[in-house]
């Protein structure tokens, strides 16, 4: 039995707000693998309240694109359907190499998208490589709609932009963010499957007609409370052509530019390591899986 | 011996198909009316003692039954470890704990219980529970317990609960003599059992007004025997049954919650009160593998021979003695059981400390030296530029070697054949030559491997007895009985099988029983020390042995055949000089029922007290790729190869077989509990505490060195905790040989590795 | 804290009443007495409680029982035919020894089935990556993998491949 006051199965948006309004405290739940993990371990918040079940809101399905190219992935999209669609594969392929990673099957059936993003985890598999597309969260209220881009809406661990009535409903990613990019995602953990990051590193890399960089991006989940972008080490490689210098040199920039911490998990020094030398193998990677 | 070709053949397990519908029942899948449920409060510090507990809010909680502090039960102190109770006092256990505690000793330490009517009315009102702890250092390791002004764990005794000193010759001075001296220290992690079902039990009055217990246990009787004695009241008053179990792996050799949960059940009126733990708690606050570090020295000579072995060790025991000597203790037999040597000296402590208490755990000790032993011996074989296959080869024991640290005579003891055989089957030096290839760049390769040498059941040093019983039906079927526990490693079909073989009838003749039960099974002292086909296999011949017997002289009043005229084969009396049928097996059977004159129903009995011991040995060879510049390994083949005398059942030796090796390797590359400073465990769930996913291993490769052991009942010998002996030291070896560096302590994960190779400035 | 649902179960509507805060685990083992689904860890870790869901494998443990509202549930009791006889995945689990203590087999059974529906022709990487959501502590998963592998390739040979009755004593 989950220690929980009711649940109620939201058909609209309009019903959500309605819920919480009434009970600001009301859990939203969608795939449940992680709210109900926490019930379990009966963290606060997610004990002794109500839950809105979320799972058959219509405008939060689905993954479309737009006239003008923009992608649109409803935030109930499981972690399969995101790595089985067509659309992904085509167009956005390391967001689904990065969402087969997650834990186990039965969890990737089940657990969405929106959720690994709201739960503000830096482990989250989809959130490093959503950062490096400048993914766009279309976040719906009573109030109305606005697009956060997602480096704004982390603000820490376990905390993102996200109050009470406000509900993540698509992520977007415009054409321009992927067009032409190659991309390669690195889970660092102990096993295969089950596991969480110890590091992740999403890599978009796109490459001007004389083989030099012409845009590079990195993001690392677990190098800092939140996932975060690589500026110093971007903006070094565009131009610079491919090779042991360069990668060594944007290793270096990563080192610079994450904050890793010690944990019984990994220790700094590893991660500092790893920090180094993933982007380097996540380009080459990304390079190698084009040809 | 097998005669009826029974014996050696793969027959379907008789319990495959309920599990594979769902119908097979587990203890927490019976159906139980007004069942009440039982949580522990747990101790939120690993070394102190409850000064106060405050009860009045979580006394109000809906649901609750009652509360109980450790004053309101049974005091009486017992021991945990599933070992024959011992009629010399000083042989005993240790017995060194109570139901419920104030004295603290490990992090999780069951100070308090709620029972309430539903789990989750049980785990409200725990939370609400006050404590007030009074705060003891807390020792972590060995070394910290061992300290001059380190605090008694246990009053009664010093926190080194064993100090022992075994072995021959004189160490210094042939280590003195040898051309090179290696001195290595080694530490092994604390491994935990991961059965997919946790510890839960159930328990209530019976109409005869005694206690029930249903657990998911290893051993019966032992059980039966503790809660007695934890709860004070005699033996014949507790009756054990055990259903199908999910896995023990030796946490279920150890008593840990049925003398609670039939004391709650006495306390509560004899109502059914069920206590089914968590994962969380079954990782962290049950048993584990024990973490021993061992100080090594070997005197190694440049023709390979070996001088000396030199060894220390110190076991960590955690908060409670449990098995405690009997595992760090073992060692040094082994290590003589596989190598010549000049002198030995085994010298060996185990200590009492904060941590989680160790306890069997599938190799019970084995392991543990194993890594130490076999990865000291290639050290060695590499210091004088030997192959390590053939340095293990020259030195292994010569057949009839009496070891005189057990007194037990080895024959037939098979290891050179099972190097040379997996040499071969491995491909080891088509293996070794192409990781030559990858000694330059990021991914190197090596080979590696390691031997072993395990026991068959606990003599000379426990008692080993098993008893079995035979009934016929009246349509010539079996039913068989045995105290002897399946525990999904198939004993009882290979029981079966051995009952069929020596009676003369097929093996879907025999019938066993999903529940164990103490009123009703002859006495066994149950699953562990891979002692049953071997142990118990013993009682399994001489009842059938004594049912055939039986079923003859009776044959021969009603046929008037001479009983020495006669066998038994493929379900027909026959006579034995031709095979020529004299009677259907089933004819006779329904007239040994209700034949006027000669009906009498036959039942056939055994109980055995075993007075030998066969060891069995084997070897793993491994491949791997060892990525330097992140310190992950891929472990890219994997081969064990078993002397185990004679294979009862090929498919289910080789299920055992793959298991060990699986739960080997994580030894060796992923397992073991992690602690904070104040002895609280880090990652007691299943998502932090690695064990391998199908992703996470090789297809496991193996085969047999096939004997007839001349002691064992039918040729065999132990198989079921030998696979997980010898995977870590091979993968070690394997690793060295890649990079060039020896890493001592496992597992060898990747941040492990990164750091030993950035020391070893490889990185 | 109750709400009626309607769902199918191994091929039964059932239209039940059920505690919102039950686990649908605990709807199968505590109220419709299907013990076959075990649980191992209750947060969705080790796939005992594993059961197919309108086609997909989920975790029972971390599933409400409401959600089950309109869906259609396979557990591991609806496997074999009406007369008892096992599917091919079942007999194959039997004879190629991937059964030991049998507590994580419901749910390996099931991932299993489904997989095989939604990938008939499996590489044997991907029958591992199929099934790693479904923990075993006894077999290292080797026989597993071969039954697995060992129905596909059974199914491929023969489509009408009959389902195999098992007795105890034939």
């Amino acid at each position: 039995m989950y220690d929980i006051t009711g649940y109620h199965e939201a058909d609209s948006l309009a019903t959500i707000f309605k819920i919480i309004k009434a009970d600001p405290k009301a859990k939203v739940i969608a795939g449940g693998t992680d709210v109900l993990v926490k019930a379990r371990e009966r963290k606060q918040d997610f004990i002794a309240t109500q839950l809105i079940g979320i799972t058959r809101i219509p405008e939060m399905q689905g993954i479309t694109m737009a006239e003008d190219g923009t992608l649109s992935i409803g935030a109930l999209s499981t972690f399969k359907q995101v790595e089985k669609d067509p659309l992904v594969q085509q167009y956005i392929p390391m967001l689904g190499e990065a969402v087969a990673l997650v834990g186990g099957p039965q969890t990737r059936h089940v657990g969405t998208i929106g959720g690994n993003i709201c739960n503000g985890a830096t482990s989250a598999d989809s959130a490093p490589t959503l950062f490096t597309y400048n993914a766009i969260l279309e976040i719906h209220s009573e109030a109305g709609v606005k697009n956060v881009p997602i480096a704004d809406f982390y603000k820490g661990a376990g905390w993102v932009d996200l109050e009470p009535g406000e509900i993540l409903v698509r992520i977007k990613i415009a054409k321009a963010d992927y067009e032409g990019y190659l991309g390669h995602y690195t889970k660092f953990a102990q096993r295969k499957a089950l596991d969480i990051a110890n590091l992740s590193c999403a890599t978009l890399i796109k490459m001007a007609p004389d083989q030099t960089i012409a845009d590079l991006r990195i993001c690392f989940g677990v190098a800092a409370p939140t996932p975060i972008r690589m500026p110093q080490a971007e903006a070094f490689a565009k131009g610079q052509a491919i090779n042991d210098a360069t990668l060594k040199t944007i290793g270096k920039y990563c080192l610079a530019d994450t904050n890793t911490r010690n944990s019984w998990r990994a220790s700094k020094e590893y991660r500092d390591h790893l920090v180094q030398i993933i982007p380097a193998r996540n380009i080459l990677a990304a390079l190698k899986e084009d040809q | 011996m097998a005669k009826n070709n029974v014996i050696g053949k793969t027959e379907q397990r008789w319990d495959a198909i309920a599990k594979v519908k769902g119908q097979a029942k587990f203890t927490a899948d019976f159906p139980i009316n007004h069942k009440l449920h039982a949580k522990i409060l747990r101790s939120t510090i690993a070394h102190g003692y409850v000064t106060a507990y405050d009860i009045t809010e979580a006394e109000q909680m809906p649901g609750v039954v009652k509360i109980f502090l450790p004053e309101d039960l049974p005091q009486n102190k017992f021991g945990t470890a599933g070992h024959p109770w011992s009629m010399v006092p000083a042989k005993r256990d240790i017995e060194d704990r109570t139901l419920l505690t104030r004295h603290v000793r490990v992090y999780g330490d069951d100070i308090a219980c709620v029972v309430a009517k539903t789990e989750l009315e049980a785990i409200r009102a725990l939370e609400k529970i006050k404590v007030t702890y009074e705060k003891y250092p807390v020792y972590l390791t060995p070394k910290a317990a061992m300290a001059d002004n380190a605090r008694r764990i246990h009053e009664e005794r010093d926190n080194v609960i064993a100090d022992t000193s075994v072995g021959y010759g004189d160490v210094a001075k042939e280590l003195k003599a040898a051309d090179y001296v290696i001195k290595e220290h080694f530490h092994t992690p604390m491994q935990q059992h991961v059965h997919m079902e946790n510890q839960v039990a159930v328990a209530w009055q019976s109409e005869d007004q005694r206690w029930t217990c249903i657990s998911s246990t290893q051993i019966p009787y032992i059980c039966r025997r503790i809660i007695g004695q934890a709860v004070g009241i005699p033996w014949s008053q507790i009756r054990v049954q055990k259903p199908f179990i999910g896995g023990g792996f030796g946490n279920k050799q150890e008593v840990i919650i049925e003398p609670l949960v039939v004391a709650l059940s006495m306390a509560c009126g004899g109502r059914p009160v069920e206590m089914n733990l968590t994962r969380e708690e079954s990782i962290a606050y049950t048993r584990t593998r024990h973490a021993i570090d061992y100080d090594l020295a070997v005197g190694v000579n440049k023709d390979g021979s070996i001088t000396a072995i030199d060894c220390n060790v110190y076991s960590n025991q955690g908060g409670y003695a449990s098995h405690g000597h009997a595992i760090g203790g073992k060692g040094g037999t082994f290590i003589n059981a596989l190598y010549k040597t000049e002198s030995l000296r085994y010298a060996a402590k185990t200590i009492y400390t904060n941590v989680a208490t160790a306890g069997a755990m599938r190799g019970y000790g084995i392991p543990q030296v194993m890594f130490a032993l076999e990865s000291i011996m290639d050290d060695a074989a590499e210091k004088i530029g030997m192959d390590p296959i053939d340095f293990r080869i020259q030195n292994r024991r010569p057949e009839g070697f009496l070891n005189t640290l057990s007194h037990v005579q080895q024959f037939n003891f098979k290891i050179d054949k099972c190097l040379e055989k997996g040499r071969e089957a491995f491909h080891w030096d088509e293996k070794l030559q192409d990781s030559l290839k990858y000694k330059t760049g990021s991914k190197r390769r090596g080979v590696g491997v390691a031997g072993f040498s395990y026991g068959s059941g606990t003599y000379p040093f426990g008692l080993e007895t098993a008893g079995a019983r035979l009934t016929l039906m009246p349509d010539a079927s079996f039913k068989l009985m045995l105290g002897a526990t399946e525990i999904g490693q198939g004993a009882d079909t290979a029981f079966s099988q051995m009952a069929a073989d020596t009676i003369g009838v097929g093996y879907d003749k025999i019938i066993r029983d999903a529940m164990s039960d103490t009123d009703i099974d002859p006495f066994d002292t149950g699953s562990y020390a891979s002692r049953q086909t071997y142990i118990t296999g013993f009682a399994v011949q001489e009842a059938a042995e004594k049912m055939k017997q039986k079923i003859l002289k009776r044959a021969s009043e009603m046929y008037d055949i001479r009983p020495e005229y006669m066998d038994i084969v493929d379900g027909n009396i026959v006579y034995s000089h031709n095979d020529q049928k004299i009677a259907d097996l089933a004819d006779f059977a329904m007239s040994s029922f209700y034949d006027m004159e000669h009906g009498r129903a036959i039942v056939a009995e055994s109980s055995v007290n075993i007075h030998n011991n066969s060891y069995a040995s084997g070897c793993t060879l491994a491949q791997v790729e060892v990525d330097i510049e992140t310190g992950q390994i891929e472990l890219l083949s994997v081969m064990n190869v078993h002397d185990s005398g004679k294979i009862i059942n090929p498919i289910l030796a080789e299920g055992q077989v793959d298991g060990g090796m699986a739960m080997g390797i994580a030894y060796g590359l992923s397992e073991g509990v992690r602690y904070n400073e104040a002895g609280k465990p880090l990652n007691n769930n299943l998502m932090d505490y690695k064990i391998p996913t199908t992703m996470d291993l090789p297809d496991l490769d193996h085969t047999f060195v096939e004997s007839e052991d001349p002691l064992g009942p039918y040729g065999n010998k132990s198989l079921g905790e030998n696979p997980l002996c010898s995977p870590a030291a091979a993968i070690r070896n394997a690793v060295k040989n890649a990079t060039g560096v020896a890493i001592n302590s496992n597992p060898l994960a990747s941040q492990h590795v990164f750091e030993q190779l950035k020391q070893a400035h490889v990185i | 804290m109750n709400q009626t649902i309607e769902f199918t179960l191994n091929g039964e509507t059932m239209h039940y009443s059920v505690d919102v805060r039950q686990s649908l685990l605990e709807l199968l083992r505590d109220e419709l007495a299907l013990t076959g689904t075990k649980e191992g860890c209750g947060v969705g870790e080790c796939g005992a409680c594993t059961v197919i869901v309108d086609g997909e494998t989920v975790d029972s443990c971390i599933y409400l029982a409401v959600w089950a509202d309109g869906k259609t549930l396979t557990t591991v009791e609806g496997l074999a035919a009406e007369d008892g006889s096992l599917s091919d995945v079942q007999t194959a689990y039997v004879q190629d020894g991937a059964v030991q203590c049998g507590f994580c087999i419901p749910g390996m059974v099931l991932s299993s089935t489904q997989f095989l529906e939604d990938n008939p022709t499996p590489t044997r990487p991907e029958i591992k990556r199929a099934l790693s959501g479904n923990m075993c502590r006894c077999t290292g998963y080797q026989k597993i993998v071969d039954a697995v592998a060992d129905v596909a390739e059974k199914r491929q040979e023969n489509a009408d491949i009959a389902p195999v009755k098992f007795t105890r004593h034939a």
